[in-house]
């Protein structure tokens, strides 16, 4: 075997290995959801969508639940939703996180460790165990409120648990790690002698920074956002625990689907859409870069 | 009145001198060299120029207004970096006009900028480009291209050429001196390559440790350094330590283990003040015999300025060889011979005894 041949026999399998995983672990799943979605119940069972019997082949695709997704308001109400939700998340932690990121990036090299480890310190404690937190303080009778109550601030208390406010608290306040740290990852190899040379020719610190720094960190707000929006569309647990009834999102008809009616088929489909919704734009996005990328090299 | 005054400007990074009372007079048009080796103190001195970093004190002025107190983005300079720093997001084109834009000038105006810009770097081309897709060399004009764009009075260039390879080097030198000297940019650089600052520079100020200690021509810096450092830095030479022996108006003999010297010039010195006497060693001669009076200057110098060794090494270079002479007192001598015959006689070889001699006038006194 020649040594190119070899070095392509290489690749293909280094290629090939995280392939397989993808296509076994997620591809192959993905496929059983899909049929399972476009199958038929049968009381409590689903039937296969292939059938044998006295020597017929019957093979029945239902699609009835696709066309209930589709008709009811319940799902689309929560479609959207959940997809809202998901992008305030994402949208209130990078304006949260950039600054954050920002400043552990410029700080001496020798603190950034430190400032790190204390990004990721809340994942040492129970993740149960911090959401309970957030309802002890955000209850009526909880720290928040008895603090503005004492301090007269307001006359009664406000009401922040089970509210899109507490959702979004709480996932936000769950998924900021997610976006400091991709961002932290671009700013702090950026060259800084670029924000200088922006200086130089004229540009204020200000619009050095929108013209360089935001620019050139686009990949890791686009990495963070998407860590933060892809979890944050289908959370159940912080809906369940923080949220309230006008803030179901699409987790909890999930598990309602499955557990409490039963009805996997409808939970399958509810599931594909989910998939699909997350997967659909990611992809055009990919290929409005490549084609963008395509073109700058042409 | 200099077109670029600094006065009296002190660099303190803690407790060390970056830059230690450094004052400079730039004339307008000039192409000015800070020489020097790594840690000197010459970046520092540029970015003050720039205004990324602020003097502990002193004063740069430029056309006669106090620079310091004014942030980078007010000032009349550009720089060119040593990394280029082309923002790589951006391509050619935007790049070039990035600081034509921050000035809010108008788009076609912007647009006929940058296209004379493009045409003076031949890259029109390449205009659509992002930087990742130029080479080196590309690079390094649409940096200076960017640093013009904006009509500085004043342009920096930071090590201009050291990112480029040798060859691409010596023909870059000149194409960017005849770029400058077309605009007629007064321009400050930065570089530790002797060779770059000879062939560029009109005035080279060599630094060290955070002070100037000699301003001139290239050939001045060359021909009479003012100092041990000078000297040793600036291309290579032959040291002798030596004791003034003889102290006249038109001539001095100094004394060193190896030999005496005669030098046909005055020097300000006092009798039996020590000294360094310096041949450069392509002002040397070598043989095999020991030089006739016929051959020296002066009646005065027979006998002077000569010394017996031994070839140790031969370093052959093409247009010039280098021997190593090793004297007995162990000092080593480098001589430099021009081959301009192809064939020429017996050649010297390892290990012959040799007589190495130089002219009273060549000799340059340095004290200590």
């Amino acid at each position: 075997m020649s040594a190119t041949a070899l070095a392509r026999w290489g690749s293909r399998t280094l290629i090939g290995v995280p392939m397989l995983f993808l296509i076994a672990f997620f591809l192959l799943p993905f496929l059983v959801v899909f049929k399972i979605s476009v199958s038929e119940m049968d009381t409590v069972f689903f039937r296969d969508v292939l059938a044998w019997a006295d020597g017929l082949v019957t093979i029945k695709i239902n699609f009835a639940n696709y066309f209930s997704l589709a008709q009811d308001g319940l799902y689309l109400g929560t479609y959207i939703r959940s997809l809202g939700y998901a992008a305030m998340t994402a949208l209130i932690c990078l304006l949260i996180a950039y600054p954050f990121a920002y400043c552990i990036a410029r700080s001496p090299a020798d603190k950034r460790p430190a400032l790190l480890m204390m990004v990721m310190l809340p994942f040492w404690t129970s993740f149960l165990l911090r959401i309970y937190a957030w309802k002890i303080l955000l209850a009526d009778s909880g720290v928040f409120n008895q603090l503005l109550l004492v301090l007269g601030v307001i006359a009664e208390p406000i009401k922040m648990m089970n509210t899109p406010f507490s959702l979004i608290l709480g996932m936000v306040y769950c998924y900021i790690p997610f976006m400091i740290l991709p961002l932290y990852a671009t700013l702090v190899k950026m060259d800084l002698s670029l924000l200088e040379a922006a200086l130089d020719l004229g540009a204020t610190p200000a619009q050095a920074f929108w013209r360089i720094t935001v620019p050139l960190s686009k990949s890791g707000i686009i990495a963070g956002s998407m860590l933060v929006f892809i979890p944050c569309v289908g959370e159940f647990v912080i809906p369940e625990l923080l949220g309230g009834p006008q803030t179901l999102m699409i987790g909890r008809v999930l598990w309602d689907e499955f557990f409490g009616n039963n009805d996997w088929p409808m939970a399958a489909a509810v599931a594909v859409v989910m998939v699909l919704l997350i997967i659909v734009p990611l992809a055009l996005f990919n290929k409005h870069q490549a084609e963008a990328n395509a073109k700058a090299a042409a | 009145m200099a077109f670029l005054q600094i006065r009296h400007i002190v660099k303190q990074f803690d407790e060390v001198f970056a830059v230690d009372d450094v004052s400079l007079d730039i004339a307008q048009g000039e192409i000015f060299a800070l020489l020097g080796s790594s840690g000197c103190g010459k970046s520092t001195l540029l970015r003050m120029l720039a205004g990324f970093e602020t003097p502990t004190s002193g004063q740069i002025v430029l056309g006669g207004q106090d620079i310091v107190g004014l942030a980078p983005y007010d000032r009349p300079i550009n720089m060119m970096f040593q990394s280029y720093a082309l923002f790589p997001h951006l391509n050619v084109w935007d790049n070039i006009a990035f600081g034509l834009r921050r000035d809010g000038m108008s788009k076609p105006d912007i647009a006929q900028r940058v296209d004379e810009m493009l045409e003076m770097v031949q890259l029109k081309p390449y205009a659509k480009r992002k930087p990742h897709q130029l080479s080196g060399g590309q690079q390094q004009r649409v940096a200076l291209a960017r640093s013009l764009a904006k009509r500085p009075r004043l342009l920096l260039l930071d090590e201009p050429l050291g990112a480029l390879d040798a060859k691409l080097r010596q023909r870059t030198q000149l194409e960017l001196v005849h770029i400058i000297q077309r605009v007629g940019v007064t321009c400050v650089m930065v570089t530790h390559d002797q060779e770059e600052a000879m062939t560029m520079a009109t005035r080279i100020g060599v630094m060290s440790e955070g002070k100037i200690l000699q301003i001139g021509r290239p050939e001045e810096i060359y021909e009479t350094p003012n100092c041990r450092f000078v000297a040793d830095f600036i291309g290579t030479v032959n040291l002798f330590k030596g004791q003034v022996s003889v102290d006249e108006p038109d001539h001095v003999v100094i004394d060193s283990p190896e030999c005496r010297h005669y030098v046909s010039h005055g020097i300000t010195g006092t009798l039996g003040m020590e000294v360094d006497v310096a041949v450069r060693p392509e002002k040397m001669g070598l043989q095999a015999a020991a030089p006739l009076a016929s051959e020296r200057e002066s009646a005065a110098e027979v006998g002077h300025n000569q010394v017996q060794g031994e070839i140790t090494d031969i370093a052959y270079l093409g247009s010039l060889t280098t021997y190593h002479v090793r004297l007995a007192s162990g000092l080593v001598l480098k001589v430099t011979q021009t081959n301009a015959a192809r064939h020429a006689g017996v050649p010297l070889v390892s290990g012959d005894a040799v007589w190495v001699w130089w002219d009273g006038t060549d000799i340059v006194v340095l004290t200590r």
